[in-house]
């Protein structure tokens, strides 16, 4: 079984991100990217599978410009087996990135697609849900736990009241939530070895699908600003100030 | 026009969100309907109907729906909801899950997680783990909107919608409800409490959790939440997490207790309205966003204030 797993490059999680003057975005130049933290998850627990036996070969997808592939020789180093690189300098809207994968899903027949819940740029949260939608597959969003059992999977996923438990029929298409691994880091050889891998760039074009953005972003601004507080000096004090200033107990 | 909000419920009660989302839905401008769908789910109709500024509630009622699953109710949402202008619900792990998918089936794009209606097609929504807000706009019909329920105002019960029955889509086979562990508590709802005490790594175990916080939680009528590293160390259930990724609140207090305060921790609490910060490093940046911090040994700290509260 091939498990196709979709990796999006992003400004580091632990950037702090400075928006444009001209409010035309998030200022990108000379910023550390890495990727998608809940992408790490996904290739790590395809890694897990195809080592456990139950997959035969990961290949990593990612849209966008030149620099992704970077991001895909991560997913290399770390286990992935091979890379499709979909060369696109444009901006594309969770649904046009759907339609992408779908395409790709027809070509390689993979039995399981492993994407993140969210990219944490555009926070979407959209793309697998939507891509198992196009595809006609379940679809197992936010998941802590996989087991997957001849032609099913089970999904434990994190959802609003705790945990619930999903059978699933395969192929399907699981998201990953931050419960599920902890991505191991990429060995020196590994990441020597992955530069070897064979990687294929092809355009939205070589996939039969329009690029399109239904969603044009207007603005981008800094959000308000809390204004500093006080600090207090002892537990006393800050039962007052909670009773009579802010009158909140 | 017209919109479609989608009922978030357990087939007995209607779910809080889907009051803001039908705030957020008049907003957008146009005759408002509701959609619920599932199993014995009679009196989620009822109060649905009863929403001031809903028209219509459409009701599906079939074992297909006793569960929410996304291939089930979407098959369902994606033939509603192509005759309205937009398709709105909460953004909760309910509709994150359900609503890209019958976006997908309509053809259509998905506005995530607003917290501002601009005008009938553009929306203002946090991205970056809150560090920015963008202002988008959308072209197709129907747009999906999923809507951050803290930014809008609960919509009143005072309405007497029609009930109109609606045959459901079927039962798509792909997926079944095996089973699920959800969290007993006997405290106010995460999101919808006037008070919320959270703890982080600095309580360093479920049993100081347990032996710290819960009475004071129980002291002031508070939820309790917590940070990423409380539950991934296993302190609390997931469901606690508070954050980018997790859980958004904003209560009129929140207590942040040996919480740090990294950026996806704040995504999913500085808009509370009073910030409470206990922490023994008088520079963590928790501190940035508090109104009141208190730098202490929280061991010390929240016995002396339950004692304090009297
Ligand atoms: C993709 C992604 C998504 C994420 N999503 C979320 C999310 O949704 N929510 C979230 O919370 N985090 C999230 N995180 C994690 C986040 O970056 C932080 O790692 C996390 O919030 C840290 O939790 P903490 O503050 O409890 O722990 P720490 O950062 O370790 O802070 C512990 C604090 O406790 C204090 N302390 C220790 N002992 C005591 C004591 N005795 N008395 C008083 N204070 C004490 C310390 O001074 C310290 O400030 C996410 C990270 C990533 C990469
Ligand atoms: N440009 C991209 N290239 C590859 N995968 C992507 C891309 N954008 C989104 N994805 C996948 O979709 C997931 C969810 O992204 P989103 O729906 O944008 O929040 C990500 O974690 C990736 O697995």
């Amino acid at each position: 079984m091939k498990i196709l797993v979709p990796v999006k490059r992003v400004i580091d999680a632990y950037v702090s991100i400075r928006v444009k003057a001209d409010h035309s975005g998030v200022e990108t130049a000379n910023v550390k990217m890495s990727m998608n933290p809940f992408c790490e998850i996904a290739v790590e627990e395809a890694v897990r599978l195809k080592e456990a036996g139950k997959a035969s070969e990961i290949i990593v997808v990612s849209a966008g410009s030149a620099a992704v592939q970077e991001t895909m020789r991560t997913a290399m180093a770390m286990g992935a087996d091979r890379g499709i690189h979909i060369q696109t300098e444009e901006e594309i809207d969770p649904l046009t990135m759907a339609k992408l994968l779908k395409a790709v899903a027809q070509k390689e027949q993979p039995g399981l697609i492993l994407a993140g819940k969210q990219a944490i740029d555009g926070e979407s949260n959209q793309t697998g849900q939507m891509l198992a939608g196009l595809l006609g597959w379940a679809q197992g969003t936010f998941a802590s736990k996989i087991v997957l059992d001849g032609d099913s999977a089970l999904v434990t996923r994190e959802i609003d009241g705790g945990l619930e438990t999903l059978k699933l029929k395969m192929p399907c298409v699981i998201t990953t939530d931050l419960r599920l691994n902890e991505p191991r880091y990429a060995a020196l050889p590994n990441i020597m070895k992955a530069k070897k891998k064979p990687l294929d760039t092809i355009t939205p074009a070589d996939l039969g699908v329009a690029v399109q953005n239904r969603i044009k972003v207007l603005k981008v601004v800094e959000p308000p600003k809390r204004k500093a507080g006080v600090k207090v000096a002892s537990v006393e004090e800050l039962v007052a100030k909670l009773k009579t200033e802010a009158k909140v107990i | 026009m017209s919109i479609l909000v989608i009922a978030e419920h357990d087939n007995t009660a209607l779910n809080h969100g889907t009051l803001n989302a039908v705030t957020a839905a008049a907003k957008m401008g146009g005759d408002i309907h509701v959609l619920v769908a599932g199993q014995n789910a009679g009196s989620v109709a009822a109060a649905a109907a009863k929403i001031t500024g809903v028209s219509k509630v459409i009701h599906a009622d079939d074992a297909a729906y006793a569960h929410p699953l996304a291939e089930n109710l979407a098959n369902l949402i994606a033939h509603v909801g192509k005759n309205y202008t937009h398709v709105v619900a909460p953004a909760s792990f309910f509709g994150k899950n359900v609503m890209p998918r019958a976006a997908a089936l309509m053809d259509t794009v998905q506005i995530s997680d607003i917290v501002a209606v601009e005008s009938p097609d553009t929306f203002v929504r946090p991205i970056y783990a809150g560090n920015a807000l963008e202002t988008v706009q959308a072209s197709g019909t129907p747009l999906v909107v999923t809507v951050r329920p803290t930014a809008f105002d609960a919509a009143t019960e005072g309405g007497s919608a029609a009930i109109e029955p609606r045959a459901a889509t079927g039962d798509t086979g792909l997926s079944a409800f095996v089973g699920q562990e959800l969290t007993k508590s006997e405290r106010p709802d995460l999101q919808t409490a006037k008070i919320v005490i959270s703890g982080g790594r600095g309580l360093g175990s479920g049993e100081n959790y347990e032996k710290y916080i819960i009475p004071l939680a129980d002291k002031l009528g508070a939820a309790t939440g917590a940070s990423r590293a409380a539950v991934d160390a296993g302190y609390v259930p997931n469901d606690y997490q508070v954050g980018q990724t997790g859980k958004i609140v904003a209560p009129q207090l929140y207590i942040a207790v040996g919480i740090s305060g990294a950026i996806q921790h704040l995504a999913g609490m500085k808009d509370s309205k009073v910030i409470v910060a206990i922490n023994k490093d008088g520079e963590a940046p928790i501190f940035q966003v508090a109104d009141y911090g208190l730098v202490a040994d929280l061991f010390e700290a929240l016995p002396a204030l339950e004692k304090a509260l009297g």
